[in-house]
């Protein structure tokens, strides 16, 4: 072949191939475009005030909703009593929120430089900044403490682990009260039967938090397994309780936790079952929902419990009986990281 | 970390010296380079652009365009670089056989580029864990091909900047990619099939610059020579230069901090924020790619097994300024040009080195020898040194590094080299 008709049809191809990239492109781009604007059929939004303040306004849900439109991704209220009904949207945008007692954590994307970065901003009552964090790779997890003063969260860091292409986690815990700041959990003792445990691929990731402001649970990942931990801020101890656990969230009452756990002889790429774990008994129950879940639950109540499954526009919310009984009930579309508030 | 890591398990690292001259360069003229050897450079730009831009959004695509959790993804990563290293030493060994470098090269190529299709079909863990090792076997068939070609289209005395100007192109790729990628996520958000897209359409491109513009070469066997059968392939390392080399790079790779951890002291020592940590490979990259092709002709000049010395005492030098834990502002600039040109003198460098001990119908099986030994010995380091960390914290584990480091080039430099 001459010089010439190769160089033609490189110059065809790269013709061809151009095209194909721009059009991708483009489209992506128009489709990004419609996410702005509001679908026919979609929960009614206005924009408004939110409010994180108990009592402020009766029981409610405050979210991140995901419905297309001018608000998507913003922080948005519902009335607990009608959860799919119209929303407020507050104009803050999150990726990932939790509140309680006035207090709100939400991890945003920081738009401005060539790459993605994010921050935990935490919010006062009435949204405002009152501290930020940098994070160092994608958020997966936000907690508030159930007093409002301690804040956790996680994140997914590539590349941080030597043996190739593996992801971890980081797990940050920041003190309102004092403004102690732990950036990873990873610099507690972990103490598994009686002993202090070191790994260089430990992991942690799901903390929630006890009433006692003190007391924290959380995964613990090393050696391929994952554990169950409880946490002591003072003492910067973690014990590890319990194998197959991950993402516990603890009960208002403090005595259960409801987790994902990977059941033995489900697909892989759908591995996780909801249970629930009496703390006193030690003794775990399957609850009702029967799809793998991949989120951490968050309690309505003593009762019952929230969580996300994939939708058509992100993320739906589900709720369940935490005892077992009962059957899962949609709460609402379009919509993620709920927290009961007033 | 990705820039340095797919650099540090896929960049073959061996070269050659006998007289082969591939149709197309210019032999005896310094001047003028191998055209075979920019197209293969062009090949590797355009190829890690395309895997850069996936490698890059990757993580964020997972979490956030899938919702997937991405833990426990690179659990079988132990057993894949096993996989890899066998999948390595196949392609050099049949391009040898078959005497069709480019021919086992391209079908690497297009492996990978057909990944990228792949993956906008592909949205559970498992299968897009599956996509990226057929993409990684691609990988990993085509480089000691490639080195080959690139090794056989240089003349012998210009083997050193001809593969110096081939990883300052690779790495330029590595750099390009992830900012292409970025720019599209900014023009079309959430447009990770975008992405996607665009990075098969620049692998097809490289596949097609391949197949147009590198001469096929069907190396003809001596009437009397005997096939090239595997036995030979590996009796290649009873040839003493050929040992010593991979020797060499077998020892210092044992003691190679890999560049996950280097990155980690770094941030450790100087307390870099969190956010500017992901930019630290591009540090290294940016002077890998400066200094490739200048310390290639060096090492054609004053010697490869020197400069390729040379490369591991800078290496050991960068430790030293993290172990002295000075909080000079400069320090993360000095210890990243350092770890630049460790690579800068040792990747492309070895494979100049190692060619000039494989005969030419070795020169695949024999690339792919040094290359497999290395890398493993490389990932046997990490574990090592992942250990020591874990048990000794992290300092310690640096100085006994550098102690064994400095041991080890000592003493490859008292191995008497044969030639320059």
């Amino acid at each position: 072949m001459t010089l010439q008709r190769r160089i033609l049809i490189l110059v065809c191809a790269v013709v061809l191939l151009a095209a194909v990239g721009v059009i991708a492109v483009v489209r992506a781009g128009s489709r990004a475009d419609e996410k702005d604007r509001a679908r026919p059929g979609g929960p009614e939004i206005t924009p408004g005030a939110v409010s994180l303040a108990p009592g402020d306004g009766g029981r409610r849900m405050v979210f991140r909703n995901m419905a297309w439109g001018p608000h998507r991704d913003e922080l948005a209220s519902v009335p607990a009593t009608a959860p799919d009904g119209p929303r407020t949207a507050s104009g803050v945008k999150c990726l990932r929120f939790h509140a309680a007692a006035g207090t709100g954590i939400c991890l945003q994307a920081d738009k401005g430089g060539v790459q993605e970065s994010y921050r935990a901003v935490v919010l006062d009552a009435g949204l405002k900044e009152v501290a930020s964090r940098p994070l160092a790779g994608i958020p997966t997890r936000a907690r508030v403490s159930p007093g409002g003063h301690l804040a956790a969260w996680t994140v997914f860091v590539g590349g941080d682990s030597y043996a190739g292409t593996n992801f971890s986690t980081r797990t940050s815990l920041l003190d309102l009260r004092t403004g102690k700041y732990d950036a990873s959990l990873e610099d507690f003792t972990v103490l598994m039967d009686g002993k202090t445990y070191r790994n260089a691929d430990v992991n942690f990731w799901g903390v929630t938090f006890a009433a006692d402001e003190k007391t924290f649970y959380a995964t613990l990942a090393t050696g391929g397994r994952t554990h169950l931990v409880r946490g002591d801020l003072g003492e910067r101890t973690v014990t590890v309780l319990r194998e197959n656990l991950e993402c516990p969230s603890l009960s208002p009452d403090g005595t259960r936790l409801v987790f994902k756990k990977r059941v033995p002889g489900l697909p892989e790429d759908a591995p996780w079952r909801l249970h629930v774990l009496d703390l006193a008994s030690m003794r775990e129950t399957p609850l009702a929902e029967q799809r793998s879940v991949d989120d951490q639950v968050v309690w309505t109540d003593d009762r019952t419990v929230v969580y996300s499954l994939p939708g058509d526009f992100g993320a739906d919310l589900y709720s369940v009986p935490a005892d077992g009984s009962g059957a899962a009930t949609r709460v609402t579309a379009s919509a993620l990281a709920p927290a009961y508030l007033g | 970390m990705y820039v340095a890591d797919s650099r540090g398990t896929t960049a073959p690292a061996v070269a050659p010296e006998t007289q082969a001259v591939a149709p197309g360069s210019s032999p005896g003229r310094r001047a003028a380079l191998a055209p075979t050897v920019l197209a293969l450079g062009t090949v590797s730009l355009i190829t890690d652009v395309s895997s850069e831009m996936v490698t890059a959004v990757l993580p964020l695509y997972l979490v956030a365009g899938l919702g997937l959790t991405p833990l426990g993804f690179g659990l079988l990563d132990g057993v894949y670089n096993g996989v890899s290293a066998l999948v390595r030493l196949t392609g050099g060994h049949l391009g040898d056989r078959l005497g069709r470098h480019k021919a086992l090269a391209g079908t690497g190529y297009a492996l990978s580029a057909l990944c990228k299709p792949l993956l906008l079909l592909a949205h559970t863990l498992p299968a897009i864990g599956a996509v990226l090792a057929l993409d990684r076997t691609g990988k990993g068939l085509r480089t000691a091909p490639r080195d080959a070609l690139i090794s056989l289209a240089a003349a012998p005395e210009d083997r050193g900047r001809a593969f110096g100007v081939h990883r300052a192109m690779d790495t330029a790729g590595a750099l390009i990619g992830p900012l292409l990628a970025f720019l599209i996520l900014r023009g079309a958000a959430d447009g990770y099939d975008a992405v996607f897209t665009v990075s098969a359409c620049v692998a097809a491109l490289g596949v097609l610059v391949l197949v147009l513009f590198v001469p096929g070469r069907r190396t003809e066997p001596a009437p009397d020579a005997a096939p090239v059968s595997l036995r030979a392939s590996l009796g290649l390392l009873r040839r003493r230069d050929l040992r010593r080399t991979a020797l060499c790079a077998l020892l210092l790779g044992l003691c190679t901090v890999s560049d996950a951890f280097v990155f980690l002291l770094l941030q450790k020592a100087t307390g870099i924020a969190d956010r500017w940590f992901a930019l630290l490979p591009l540090g290294t990259a940016g002077a890998f790619f400066l200094l490739a092709m200048p310390l290639g002709r060096l090492a054609d000049r004053v010697g490869r097994r020197r400069v390729f010395l040379g490369g591991h005492l800078a290496l050991l030098l960068a430790y030293g300024l993290l172990l002295t834990g000075a909080h000079h502002p400069a320090l993360p600039y000095a210890v990243l040009l350092l770890h630049g040109a460790f690579y800068a003198a040792t990747d492309g460098v070895l494979m100049a080195e190692a060619a000039g001990a494989v005969p030419e119908e070795h020169r695949g099986g024999g690339l792919a020898l040094v290359q497999t030994g290395q890398a493993l010995a490389r990932f046997a380091a990490s574990l090592g040194f992942g250990a020591a960390w874990t048990v000794w914290g992290a300092r310690p584990a640096l100085a006994v590094a550098a102690v064994l480091l400095a041991v080890a080039v000592a003493g490859c430099a008292r191995l008497k080299p044969d030639g320059p």
